[in-house]
């Protein structure tokens, strides 16, 4: 297991001070003058270097989105957080932004230097009231000790950091969502290219990173990529937030090292699966988009990027949504296609049509009305609604039921059949 | 796609005007983004009128942030129907939102569901006679591992059950709300049982050979000296 010197989050559960005096003592704030000197192309390598995937959810190389930003640039160029946390399962940006926000506005610093930004902004989720108002007053400890604002950190680079809040739109985490959500419009994602790098917010460059991703930054700056790079396996480095929810005795937060194999993950730090291990149905192994596994998977796979995509499924926000025998798989994957077709932006015709039309099909599977072909059928439209839309949400609505589909048929199966044996029932009554 | 601007035409008043503070407030926001830019303000702007007239959003606030912000109308109709968040009719003094949502739901929200419509007797998008409580249902909330939630107003209470809710809603009608947080006074996110990590006082990480001047790393120091 991973050791506690070894952790980021050194209040993941905010049992100390969150502000600047309490943060400090954690090690914030504390060589991050002499890391900016360090200067652009280092910071860059440091990061490649270490391994560091994004932390919302596509897993992408930071350090190389990073050196996507244009070296010189006579526009202003901004680094934007996404803090717009709305995957089901996932809360483990809500315990950084209200117990580490220190971490997090470091790590705009150092962020916004490895790529010459002028500016940042912090795009909050709506709901996340009080966590904003956390952040806001970490914000303003930060720039009255001169740790943010012009000479920031006294190293000579000047970057302003704003914290702009949401207003409910799941869709808003999506990075091109986001960005016109910022710019004051429905949040319905941009065709790419362009890219945010090249055209961002206000066709300025820009980039977009998770608040976990740029949190984790100054630690990798500050102990060294080979540190980070110890922890996990090969392209899958580093400590990792777990968010494990749904069936477990003990529900928690917790972080770990990543590659860490779900059923320790569980079984160490969640107390388990609620009636025991064998009494595990499924797992959805990284936030709502991600495919369930069922128990035979779940044995054995590890928690990371790769392991994860061979088994079909992915690391995702690695939010652990645990379901145990008594669960009604059917409905519990019908309930996310309720979810994505209420938070479809509607401006794609497959996404909007097609969530629906899948929705009302998994509620007919809920009851169990339906026919064993329309399985195929509902299994077949997926495929036409995936990679056909702008932006991915409607690829990570379907996957759910392709995952349920793959796995779990004969629940399907028998939902038809029951339905089907009580129809003279139903039809006496 | 759903849109949340259903059901009959409400009363709108005839005028709106942010109080002095909230020009203020509204100013502020405004000056965060670059010159030309400050459309960008509108989310802030709205929430702000919402929170002024008493939790919804009348036409004549949307008026007034399309001038402030130089936005067409029509923009902003846009910006206040695609956003959940805010309520363009009018809501109870206490507006409880349900999070539904797979995660929940495993946790036992249909009891945090069940327990509102029994003590409230309203059904979810129903307000209250007397006006203190609207029911609605949300989507995920983003504090999972604190299941079942129930938003009220800004605050999170976590880790409910039906009893929970019950007790609650009664210190909301009573007008003494809780601390907002875990119901079961458990603290953030750490498992019920204890935590099984940080166990340690953290201390200030070492520092890699590159960032000192000397070129040894702050434990190499520390073991010298």
């Amino acid at each position: 297991m991973l050791a506690d010197r070894d952790r980021v989050f050194t209040n993941l559960y905010g049992e100390r001070d969150w502000r600047l005096a309490g943060a400090r003592k954690r090690g914030d704030w504390d060589g991050t003058r002499e890391v900016i000197l360090k200067g652009r192309d280092w910071i860059v390598n440091e990061i490649k270097e270490s391994g560091l995937r994004g932390r919302g959810g596509a897993g992408f190389p930071t350090g190389l989105k990073w050196s996507f930003m244009p070296k010189q640039s006579d526009r202003p160029t901004y680094l934007i957080v996404n803090a717009d946390e709305s995957e089901p399962g996932t809360c483990k940006d809500r315990d950084i932004l209200r117990y580490d926000p220190h971490k997090l506005l470091e790590g705009c610093v150092l962020a916004g230097a490895g790529m010459g930004c002028t500016a940042a902004y912090i795009y909050c989720r709506g709901e996340f009231y009080n966590e904003a108002r956390h952040l806001q007053a970490a914000l303003d400890e930060a720039y009255d000790a001169g740790l943010v604002g012009k000479n920031a950190c006294g190293s000579g680079y000047d970057i302003d950091i704003y914290i702009h809040r949401g207003a409910g739109a799941y869709i808003c985490g999506e990075e091109t969502g986001l960005l016109e959500s910022l710019e004051g419009k429905k949040g319905q994602p941009r065709l790419k290219p362009p890219f945010p790098a090249a055209c961002g917010l206000y066709g300025c460059p820009s980039t977009v990173n998770n608040v976990e991703t740029i949190a984790t930054s100054p630690a990798i700056l500050k102990r060294g990529a080979g540190w980070f790079s110890s922890i996990g396996r090969p392209r899958n480095t580093g400590t990792k937030i777990f968010c494990i929810s749904g069936h477990v005795n003990q529900p928690c937060n917790v972080e770990d090292a990543m590659s860490v194999p779900l059923r320790e993950l569980i079984e160490r730090h969640a107390g388990g699966v609620r009636g025991g291990w064998d009494n595990l149905r499924g797992v959805i192994p990284g936030g709502s988009s991600t495919p369930v596994l069922p128990k035979d998977i779940c044995d054995t796979v590890l928690m990371d990027f790769d392991s994860l995509v061979a088994q079909k499924s992915g690391l995702g926000t690695a939010a652990v949504i645990v379901m145990d025998k008594s669960t009604d798989i059917v409905r519990a994957i019908a309930r996310l296609s309720a979810f994505y077709k209420h938070e479809s932006c509607g401006q794609c015709t497959p996404c909007r049509e097609g969530l629906g039309w899948v929705w009302r099909v998994m509620e007919r599977m809920v009851k169990g009305d339906a026919s064993v072909e329309e399985i195929d059928m509902l299994d077949e439209v997926t495929r036409e609604i995936e990679g056909h839309t702008i932006c991915a949400l409607a690829d990570g609505a379907v996957w759910p039921v392709q995952g349920l589909i793959r796995h779990f048929r004969p629940e399907l199966e028998r939902h038809i059949r029951e339905y089907r044996a009580a129809a003279p029932r139903r039809a006496a009554e | 796609m759903m849109s949340h601007d259903s059901g009959p035409p409400v009363a709108q008043p005839e005028h709106f005007e942010f109080t002095p503070e909230n020009l203020g407030r509204a100013k502020a926001h405004i000056a965060k983004y670059p010159p030309g830019r400050q459309q960008s303000a509108v989310l802030p702007l709205l929430d702000l009128a919402q929170r002024q007239w008493g939790g919804w959003l009348p036409l004549a606030a949307m008026h007034t942030v399309a001038d402030l912000l130089e936005m067409p109308r029509i923009r902003v109709y846009e910006v206040a129907t695609f956003y959940t968040m805010f309520n363009l009719k009018p809501v109870g003094r206490w507006l409880l939102q349900v999070c539904t949502t797979t995660p929940c739901w495993l946790r036992g929200s249909d009891e945090v569901v069940a327990a509102c419509q029994r003590k409230l007797a309203i059904d979810i998008g129903g307000t209250t006679l007397n006006g203190l409580f609207t029911l609605v249902e949300v989507e995920c909330l983003g504090a999972c591992v604190n299941a079942p939630i129930l938003q009220v107003n800004d605050d999170y209470y976590e880790d409910l059950d039906g009893p929970k809710t019950e007790a609650l809603l009664d210190a909301l009608r009573a007008g003494t709300p809780p601390p907002f947080g875990s119901a079961i006074g458990r603290q953030g996110s750490m498992a019920t049982g204890g935590k099984t990590t940080l166990l340690e006082e953290p201390t200030p990480p070492p520092w890699q050979a590159a960032l000192t001047a000397s070129g040894e790393t702050e434990e190499e120091k520390s073991d010298a000296g």
